[in-house]
C-alpha cells in the first residue's frame, strides 16, 4: 500500500519551535493584550457614574497593578527569550533575528518577492524557503525585541520614581534622559500601536503561510512541529534557518 | 546703596536682630525652613548655628530672559523673614530689580562682589539666554546676557538657575524658538549648577535651597536633571491630595460637570500631575493656602522640560506636530491600523490569485490522500 502514496511528496517532521519558545510566545501575547488594554484604559479612563465614595473602590489602581503585574512578566519574559536564544535550538537562536551576512539580505529579499509580489520565476510559483523564521520574519522580530526593548525602558523609567525596588530604579536615567515623564510617557503610549500594528499583520501571515504552505503554521506554536516536504528538506537543511556553514 | 564692601560681614542672625525680629521669630523661621528642606528635628539646632555664626553669603542674582516671576514668588514665601532677611541680603550686592543703584554705580557693584568674593559668590541666574542674532535679545549695559553670564559665572562658586527659564527654557524656548533662548546648564558645565524649576518656583523651595547651602556649605543633594532631591523627588501626583479619586478611577469629564463640584480628580482635564515633579501638593503655594489642583484647575507640568510642546496643557493625549493639522497619536494609530487591515485583506484576495497554482496543487494532493484512505 505504501507506494501508492509515493507521487505525494512525503513530509517530514521537524520540531522547531521548542517548548520554552511555545510557553514564551503564547505568554507574551497574553501579557501584551493585558498590556494594551490596561494601557489604553490608563492613558484614558472611561467616565464612571458612582454614588459610591473613592474609598470603596479601586479601579484604576486594579488597571495600574494589572499593567504593571503584566510588565514584570513582560519583562522577565523578554530576558528568558534573549536566554533563549543563545541555548535554544537553530531555530531560536539570534542568528534568526539579526542580519549578520549577505545571505540574509538576500533571502529577505527574495521572500519579499515569493510573499508580497508574488513574482514567478520562470513562469512557476516560487516554493518558500524557510523552515523556521523566514529572513524577512526574523528581521521583523528583531524591530519587535527592539519595540520591546523601547516599551521596557520608557515603562520602566516612568515606574522608577514610585517604585522601591531597585530594579526599576535601574531604569531612572531614561526619563531624566528625554528631559522628564511628560516626553517619556508619550514614546510609551506611541510605540504601543507598534505591537497593534504587528499582531495585525502577525496573525494574518501565519495563517497565509499556513494556507499556502500547507506545513502546519498555525499548529506549530502548538505542538512545535512543522511539516517539510522531502526535497525542500533535503535542499534547505544547510540553508536555512539562516546561514549555518556547511561542511 | 553703597559699592563699598564692609570688610566684616554680619551674620544672618545679626541682621535679623537688626531688622527688629525677635530670636522666637528666628527660632520659627529656622524650624520651618528645617522643615521644607526635609531636614530631621535634630537638624533645627544645625541651621540656627549656620545663620547665626556664618557671615551673610556675597550672592549675584542675574536676570535675563524671564518675567520676574520667580523673584515674586520668592518674596511672597510664607515667612517675613524670607524676604527680609535672605533676600534683602543676598541680593544686596546686585540685582537688577531689587537694587536701588541703577547705571555705572550698579555695574560697579557687580565688580567690587565679583572681585572681591572670587570663587566665593553664589550665582542666582533667573531667565534663559538668548543665543541667537548674537545675543541681541537680551543685552544690559551694553554687554549681552552671555557675555554677562560668562563672566559673572567665571568666579562663582555654584551656580543656582531660579526657575523653569534658567533650568530648561520655558516658554520662550517653545517652537521655533526664535531667540534660541538656552537653560543655563547648557551654556556653563565647569561649575555646580542647582537648577531649581517651576513657573515659578514655590518661594519656600527657594529658600529652602539657600538655607540648605548656608547650613551645609554644599549644594543640596540633586537627582539625575539636576534638582534638588528634596523638593522634586515626588511627583505633584503623589501628593495630590485627589489622588484617591485616581485610584478609584472617580474623574472629571468636563470643568462643570457633577464631578468638578464633587472634587473628583482631574487627570482627564489634561492634569500633568502624574508627569511633574514638585513639592506644590505639600508646600503649596502662598503660605500654605492652595495649589492649581486645589482651586479646581489641573497642572499645567510648569516645572518640566518643553511643558508647552509636549502636547496640550487640558488633553491627556499626545498630538504629534508636523501633520498639517495636530494629529492624535491614537488618532494616526487608527489610521494606521485601517491602511494596515486594507492591506492585509487586499494581500489575502492576491493571494488566491498569485498562488493559485501551488494552492491547488495542494488540494488535489490533499483530496487524492484522502480518496486512497478509502480504497
Amino acid at each position: 500500500m505504501a507506494n501508492k502514496y509515493l507521487h505525494i511528496p512525503r513530509l517530514r517532521r521537524v520540531y522547531v519551535w521548542e517548548m520554552p519558545v511555545r510557553f514564551y510566545h503564547w505568554l507574551n501575547a497574553l501579557v501584551i493584550v493585558v498590556l494594551i488594554i490596561t494601557g489604553f484604559y490608563i492613558s484614558n479612563p472611561l467616565g464612571l457614574l458612582s454614588h459610591n465614595d473613592a474609598s470603596h473602590q479601586y479601579t484604576m489602581g486594579w488597571f495600574r497593578y494589572l499593567h504593571f503585574a503584566a510588565a514584570y512578566i513582560f519583562f522577565f519574559n523578554f530576558l528568558f527569550r534573549l536566554y533563549w536564544g543563545f541555548v535554544g535550538n537553530k531555530f531560536a537562536n539570534w542568528k534568526q533575528f539579526i542580519p549578520t551576512s549577505k545571505r540574509f539580505f538576500k533571502e529577505m529579499w527574495a521572500v519579499f518577492k515569493i510573499d508580497i509580489l508574488m513574482l514567478k520565476k520562470n513562469g512557476k510559483e516560487q516554493d518558500h524557503l524557510s523552515i523556521g523564521h523566514n529572513a524577512m520574519a526574523g528581521f521583523i522580530y528583531f524591530l519587535t525585541f527592539i519595540a520591546f526593548l523601547v516599551q521596557c525602558l520608557t515603562g520602566f523609567g516612568l515606574y522608577a520614581g514610585m517604585s522601591s525596588w531597585w530594579l526599576p530604579k535601574l531604569f531612572a536615567w531614561v526619563p531624566a534622559m528625554f528631559g522628564g515623564d511628560i516626553l517619556t510617557r508619550q514614546i510609551h503610549h506611541w510605540s504601543m500601536w507598534f505591537f497593534i500594528l504587528f499582531a495585525v499583520i502577525h496573525v494574518y501571515l501565519v495563517f497565509y503561510h499556513d494556507y499556502v504552505e500547507g506545513r502546519g503554521e498555525i499548529s506549530s506554536m502548538g505542538g512545535g512541529f512543522k511539516f517539510i516536504e522531502e526535497e525542500m528538506f533535503e535542499k534547505n537543511a544547510h540553508q536555512t534557518p539562516n546561514p549555518q556553514k556547511v561542511k | 546703596m553703597n559699592n563699598e564692601i564692609i570688610p566684616k560681614q554680619p551674620t544672618y542672625y545679626e541682621e535679623v536682630e537688626r531688622k527688629g525680629y525677635s530670636r522666637r521669630d528666628f527660632v520659627k523661621f529656622v524650624s520651618l525652613m528645617t522643615a521644607f528642606i526635609g531636614l530631621e528635628q535634630s537638624a533645627i539646632g544645625q541651621v540656627a548655628k549656620a545663620l547665626e555664626t556664618k557671615p551673610r553669603m556675597p550672592v549675584i542674582w542675574l536676570h535675563f530672559q524671564e518675567c520676574t516671576c520667580c523673584s515674586e514668588s520668592f518674596i511672597r514665601s510664607s515667612h517675613p523673614i524670607v524676604a527680609d532677611i535672605l533676600l534683602d541680603k543676598i541680593s544686596l550686592d546686585y540685582t537688577e530689580t531689587l537694587m536701588a543703584a541703577s547705571g555705572a554705580q550698579a555695574e560697579a557693584a557687580l565688580q567690587n562682589t565679583m572681585t572681591k568674593y572670587k570663587g566665593q559668590y553664589i550665582l542666582c541666574v533667573e531667565g534663559s539666554v538668548p543665543l541667537g542674532a548674537d545675543g541681541v535679545y537680551c543685552m544690559i549695559g551694553g554687554k549681552t546676557s552671555l557675555q554677562i553670564l560668562h563672566e559673572v559665572a567665571e568666579g562663582a562658586a555654584a551656580i543656582i538657575a531660579w526657575g523653569s527659564c534658567a533650568s530648561n527654557g520655558c516658554v520662550q524656548s517653545a517652537k521655533p524658538n526664535p531667540t534660541r533662548a538656552t537653560p543655563i546648564h547648557k551654556i556653563i558645565t565647569n561649575k555646580p549648577i542647582i537648577k531649581v524649576p517651576g513657573c515659578p518656583p514655590i518661594g519656600e523651595v527657594m529658600a529652602g535651597v539657600i538655607v540648605h547651602y548656608l547650613t551645609f556649605g554644599v549644594i543640596p543633594e540633586l537627582d539625575r536633571i539636576g534638582r534638588p532631591k528634596a523638593f522634586y523627588n515626588k511627583r505633584v501626583h503623589d501628593t495630590c491630595y485627589r489622588r484617591p479619586f485616581y485610584d478609584a478611577g472617580l474623574f472629571v469629564e468636563s470643568f462643570d460637570d457633577e464631578n468638578a463640584k464633587k472634587g473628583y480628580c482631574l487627570y482627564k482635564m489634561g492634569c500633568k500631575g502624574p508627569t511633574t515633579y514638585n513639592a506644590c501638593g505639600v508646600t503649596k503655594w502662598n503660605g500654605g493656602t492652595s495649589f492649581p489642583i486645589q482651586a479646581g484647575h489641573p497642572c499645567i507640568g510648569c516645572s518640566e522640560e518643553n511643558f508647552w510642546d509636549n502636547g496640550r496643557l487640558y488633553e491627556r493625549g499626545s498630538s504629534f506636530a508636523g501633520f498639517g493639522i495636530e494629529a492624535d497619536a491614537d488618532t494616526l494609530g487608527k489610521v494606521a491600523l485601517g491602511v494596515t487591515l486594507g492591506a492585509v485583506a487586499v494581500h489575502a484576495v492576491a493571494t488566491n490569485f498569485g498562488k493559485s497554482k501551488t494552492l491547488h496543487e495542494h488540494q488535489a494532493e490533499g483530496n487524492e490522500s484522502e480518496h486512497e484512505l478509502e480504497s
